[in-house]
């Protein structure tokens, strides 16, 4: 197995970020007492559950060279939608999933058909699904409801043992199987390439004869319903549906899937990337809990500085990318350089050029 | 010879509003022969190829495939019917694996997943095809240009095709990798395939095809066997014999004007890796340097360099007998130099501002944000420019989008001339610009040599080189191989050199 | 077909014809709800009223929507202003505090720093963000939406950070001034507002500062090759976007009379992207109206008026911007058009 062959421009941003989450444990398991146990690490999962799956689908977006502001709005959308009808009208939990799935996948999909069929730009037509779903909620209800149901705080509320300390929670196992069908769908089926020819060449993706326009709109119906899946997993986490819930997640799922690796510009990234990520945020997040002396605030100064950090590594990348080419050896045999013949035909030239200037 | 032709098209006609691109065109395509399209810019090479891989209809014509009446309405179609196009500019997608590159659109697809086994293996035999063993798993995007053209083949190869299009795929690949690309052609040709390679690189043409079409100004003037037609021919048949000789001399004898002793502008060696190889150019005030070559042999890359465009690493450049380093458009217009680049599209009007806004552009930015020339001081040089250089215009305030290009190309040039340049880099300043129009700019270049300026003149059209140039540097596949005298020139004898500079 | 006169179809194709008919239909709608919306009266030398109101309150979203509009002219986008709002305000309202003192038995407000070098302190605060963004876009060429979002990611977190996490209550009377005063009966606010478009104004008009910034926006190669420093020009429009800003948050800060980092100008970039937009200037860059960008910055001021004055939940403000973002959208969608201009094109050949 040779591992050098794997590090290139496209896998060294989620090597790094995989170091460094290491390191960032690592450090929390030396410096803090109690930190180094596997609960600390699933509880990053259990915790995080919801951004992991509403990152996955932005993933998906940016991959395509889109972004999605609504994931935020959608996934407070669902929240609320879901308490109302738990709550105010009794429906049935398994009716209610399925209903507030739809829902995301439709917005998502409505916003997929007005930029694909009005070549709209995603940043603005996602910009106005955020607004607009933001603003559903507080038509449901301008306060937090909270969900009291008995089934569903028992789904909310339990937990699988993991031998005899740890556990997990159901929230993360959800988290998990969804990475697993998008590391699938990204890798192993058509639509999922198509989404990176997209976000690597529009144009040559059309002229290859792909279907642009449907995968186009696929993406944001994948990242919608993706949203909605995230609401359902922060009313487990949070028992209640607000207009307030997952304000600026957008910015946190978007800065997942660059820490991740994923390129904003298209066509680069890996699923997985955008879950290492997020352990990175969430890493942070209880370095700086166990800490107990820094203030909360840190945690988005950390992600802004790594934010930058990996968007300039990504910046030289894509600059050192062609000067670097040379360095993957690709014929057989390397064909011998041929200076001589060149010296000599620019010495010939200037010769010629000297008699007939002198002539 | 009882071969029957794969391929036959036949009075092939298409207008465009207001152009009539292909003219009763006629090609034949035998299996297993290279076939070179040829022909000046805008003699319908594209448009023909555009016409063949369904992407224009044609207004009138057949074209047969093995003899059956075929009329392919979108590229996918005449993929489907084994009409393959390799494209000049690389349409694959960098970011994906070379193997997916070759596949994708018709992955294959084993249980509930795509088989990237299969496709794999199969996209490395395709390659060992062309005689390239890489590592088909890396991105395309880590490969050099003539790897990713060479990809980009094997997938036209992989659609099973029975004619393959090369539009000018030579056109970013050095000499090695052209050879192996050639070696790849001539596989191809042994196993019956019929190629049709468009390019403007002489050399080429006769390394590799057997026989060779010739469009000029969208008719068909001929089909020659590649080993009876001498470059010399080739290139006559290809520009035919249409200047004037008389009128000609006459404006070469008026042309003589005071011409400065030291060049304004001295090049040595500059060259690019890779774009360009190094060249020595002195360019005289009062003088007008032509760049002679064929489209391809390295005039707009010159042009670039010298205004600071295209990065350079090796060479000097002496503007005034002082040596300086020019990294930035912005650093040139500092030294007196002016540029009307040959995209005026995208590269020189700003399409949305007014005629006044365009021609006191550069001028502004030359004197920065805050030293505002007053509208009323703009207007009068607008219309001082517009009526000198006879822009046909309302007025000065009229978007520049939508004047005729001809009236573009003279509002670009007063943009420059405002500036009082000490040298002018004209490329193509005559692209698609109808006749009257064309002449009137060359009375404009001509003029402001006779005030003392010094210009850089480009253009695809060999006659007007000549009318206009006291010198002309000869180029040929991006290197300068010699320089003639304007006065000893004729067109037979620039051609010569290109022809036979090897010889 | 009648033909109109043809001031009027030039004033029909004029940029800002759009912008100006939806506000004055809205304030038709606010009227037509409430009678009393174009009155303004006189109390304690000072104007009142329903208008005057919106003015006032549209004042930081007109400072920042001048600011974008340029930086929306050059192809860009700043999506951190909100931060750069809230890291500015919590530099002021720090700089300032203010305790009270009693001297001589008079009490009396007394700030930490003197105000006028607190004031300057958060802008050149605010500059600095509005470099840094310049910097990663002009200097290190990244995609603005990218460049700018990772001060709007962190900026919140440097706001708190120096508001220790508080909100930070200001104590001090004259800074009041700035957002709640009034001067010969007009809103402060409304005086910098002016002071700055003015100045803007001038600079656009007697400079070749609109020129420019045209000509990279819609052309950034031929505006090169022109031998305009196209980078320069970008760096400093962001700058100038964040100090607009930085002006903003001024008079949030005083209006509110304290600084929160969480909360401070929310949103506020979206708000300002979108007046840009409803004033007329294309996302796509190039030409561009500081005066649109005004009136659509009043626009989405009167539109919440009007929602609140309906008597509709305030809530449902966003639900009718987002209406309103999509209509923009499809409006100036160039795709929609053709779309309809083939259907027309159809039916009338049909008839």
């Amino acid at each position: 197995m040779n591992l050098s062959r794997h590090i290139n421009a496209r896998t060294l941003p989620l090597i790094v970020t995989s170091l460094l989450f290491v390191a960032l444990f690592g450090f929390g398991s030396i410096a803090y007492t109690g930190f180094f146990s596997a609960q600390v690490f699933i509880n990053l999962l259990i915790d995080n559950a919801f951004i992991c799956v509403v990152a996955i689908g932005m993933t998906f977006v940016i991959i395509s060279g889109g972004i999605d502001l609504s994931v935020g709005s959608i996934v407070a959308l669902t929240t609320m939608v879901t308490a109302a009808l738990v709550e105010h009208h009794h429906w049935s939990i398994w009716a209610v999933i399925p209903l507030v799935l739809l829902m995301g996948a439709g917005f998502g999909l409505l916003m997929g058909v007005l930029i694909h069929a009005f070549q709209l730009q995603p940043f603005i037509v996602t910009l106005g699904g955020m607004f607009l779903a933001r603003g559903l909620c507080y038509v449901i209800s301008i306060d937090s409801i909270s969900i009291t149901d008995e089934s569903y705080t028992q789904i909310a509320q339990y937990r699988l043992m993991l031998g005899e300390e740890t556990f997990i929670s159901i929230s993360a196992l959800i988290a998990l199987a969804v990475l697993a069908f998008a590391i699938y769908l990204a890798q192993y089926t058509r639509f999922g390439r198509t989404v990176y020819a997209i976000g690597g060449n529009e144009r040559s993706a059309l002229l290859m004869g792909l279907p642009i326009g449907r995968t186009k709109i696929l993406v944001y119906t994948l990242s919608g319903l993706c949203s909605a899946l995230g609401g359902v997993l922060i009313t487990f986490y949070m028992l209640s549906g607000y207009g307030l819930h997952a304000l600026g997640l957008e910015l946190d799922a978007i800065a997942a899937a660059v820490i991740g690796g994923t390129l904003l510009t298209g066509g680069v990234g890996y699923v997985a990337g955008s879950l290492v990520g997020v352990l990175i945020l969430g890493v942070i997040q209880s370095l700086i809990a166990f800490d107990g002396t820094l203030s909360s605030w840190w945690t988005r100064i950390a992600v802004g500085v790594l934010l930058c950090l990996f968007c300039l590594m990504q910046r030289l990348f894509e600059r050192g990318s062609q000067s670097f080419s040379f360095l993957f050896s690709y014929w057989k045999k390397p064909a011998e350089p041929s200076n001589n013949t060149d010296q000599e035909a620019s010495k010939a030239c200037l010769t010629q050029v000297t008699t007939r200037t002198a002539a | 010879m009882t071969v029957e032709p794969i391929l036959v098209m036949q009075g092939i006609r298409k207008s465009f509003p207001g152009v009539a691109a292909l003219k009763n065109v006629q090609l034949r395509l035998f299996p297993g022969e290279v076939h070179a399209l040829m022909g000046q810019n805008g003699a319908g090479k594209s448009t023909l190829i555009k016409v063949l891989t369904g992407v224009e209809t044609p207004d009138g014509g057949e074209i047969r495939l093995k003899g059956e009446l075929i009329q392919p309405t979108c590229v996918g179609e005449a993929q489907a019917i084994g009409i393959s196009t390799v494209y000049q500019e690389i349409n694959l997608c960098p970011n994906l694996s070379v193997a997916e590159n070759i596949f994708i659109g018709r992955f294959p697809i084993r249980g509930p997943a795509i088989d990237w086994k299969t496709i794999e293996r199969e996209s490395q035999t395709a390659l060992a095809a062309l005689n390239i063993h890489i590592d088909v798993t890396l991105p395309l995007a880590s490969f050099p240009v003539a790897i990713q053209q060479m990809v980009a083949i094997a997938r036209a190869l992989s659609t099973a095709a029975q004619v393959l299009i090369l539009d000018e795929p030579t056109s970013s690949l050095d000499e090695d990798e052209v050879e192996r690309l050639f070696q790849a052609l001539r596989q191809l040709k042994q196993k019956g395939m019929a190629i049709l390679f468009v390019t403007h690189f002489l050399d080429q043409t006769y390394a590799i095809s057997d026989r060779i079409t010739v469009l000029r100004n969208g008719e068909f003037v001929g089909e020659y066997a590649a080993s009876a037609l001498s470059r010399l021919d080739l290139i006559n048949t290809m520009v035919g014999r249409e200047i004037d000789e008389a009128s000609y001399a006459a404006e070469t004898a008026a042309q003589t004007g005071s011409v400065a002793a030291d060049p304004y502008v001295s090049a040595c060696g500059l060259g690019s890796t890779g774009t360009m190889r190094p060249i020595d150019l002195d360019i005289y005030q009062g003088q007008v340097l032509g760049l002679g070559g064929l489209l391809g042999s390295g005039r707009t890359e010159t042009a670039r360099m010298l205004f600071g465009i295209d990065h350079t690493d090796s060479g000097t450049i002496r503007v005034g007998g002082e040596a300086v380093k020019l990294n930035s458009p912005r650093k040139a217009v500092q030294h007196g130099i002016a540029f009307c680049p040959e995209d005026r599209k995208t590269e020189g009007i700003i399409a949305e501002l007014s005629i006044r806004e365009n021609i006191i552009l550069a001028l502004q930015a030359r004197r920065g944000i805050f030293r505002y020339l007053p509208k009323r001081l703009q207007r009068t040089i607008a219309d001082e420019y517009i009526q000198q250089l006879g822009i046909r215009t309302p007025d000065a305030e009229k978007p520049i989008g939508q004047l005729s290009g001809g009236n573009q190309q003279k509002a670009l040039l007063a943009r420059w001339l405002a500036t009082d340049p000490k040298m002018l880099i004209l490329d193509e300043p005559t692209r698609g610009i109808d006749i009257a129009a064309k002449l009137e700019i060359m009375e404009l270049v001509k003029a402001q040599c006779r005030k003392g300026l010094a210009i850089l003149f480009i253009s695809s059209e060999m006659s007007e080189v000549l009318r206009v140039s006291d010198r002309i540097a000869v180029l040929r596949d991006r290197q300068k191989i010699g320089e003639i005298a304007g006065k000893d020139a004729d067109e037979q004898s620039v051609f010569r050199m290109i022809a036979g500079a090897e010889s | 077909m009648n033909r109109l006169p043809a001031p009027f179809l030039a004033g029909l194709r004029h940029r800002l014809f759009w912008p100006c008919v939806t506000l004055a239909l809205l304030c038709l709608v606010n009227f037509y709800f409430n009678r009393g919306f174009f009155d303004i009266e006189i109390k304690n030398g000072a104007l009142y009223g329903s208008v005057i109101d919106i003015l006032n309150r549209a004042a930081p979203l007109m400072l920042v929507a001048m600011g974008m509009t340029l930086v929306i002219a050059t192809r860009g986008i700043d999506i951190s202003v909100g931060a750069t709002v809230a890291i500015s305000g919590a530099v002021v309202a720090s700089m300032i505090g203010g305790s009270l003192v009693i001297q001589n038995g008079v009490q009396s407000y007394v700030s930490n720093v003197p105000m006028p070098l607190a004031i300057l302190g958060a802008l050149a605060v605010a500059l600095l963000c509005g470099l840094w963004n310049g910097l990663l876009v002009a200097g290190a060429g990244m995609q603005p939406i990218i460049a700018t979002l990772i001060l709007m990611v962190a900026g919140r977190g440097i706001a708190q950070l120096i508001t220790a996490g508080q909100i930070v209550t200001v104590y001090y009377e004259p800074f009041f001034f700035i957002g709640n005063g009034f001067l010969l009966g007009i809103p402060v606010s409304l005086y910098i507002v002016a002071v700055v478009l003015i100045a803007l104004l001038l600079l656009i008009h007697r400079t070749a500062l609109g020129l420019f910034i045209q000509a990279v926006g819609i052309n950034p190669v031929a505006a090169r090759f022109s031998g305009i420093s196209a980078r320069a020009l970008v760096f400093w429009v962001y700058a100038f976007c964040a100090v607009t800003a930085g002006i903003a948050a001024m008079i949030i800060t005083s209006n509110v009379k304290s600084a929160d980092g969480n909360n401070a100008g929310l949103l506020l970039e979206l708000d300002a992207i979108l007046a840009v937009t409803l004033g007329g200037t294309s996302l796509a860059g190039g030409r561009f109206s500081i005066v649109g960008s005004l009136i659509g910055a009043l626009i989405i001021q009167t539109l919440t008026y009007a929602i609140y004055s309906l008597g509709v939940p305030p809530e449902i403000n966003m639900v009718v911007k987002a209406l309103v973002v999509f209509a923009v959208c499809l409006i100036q969608s160039d795709a929609l058009r053709a779309m309809l201009a083939r259907h027309v094109l159809r039916t009338g050949e049909a008839a």
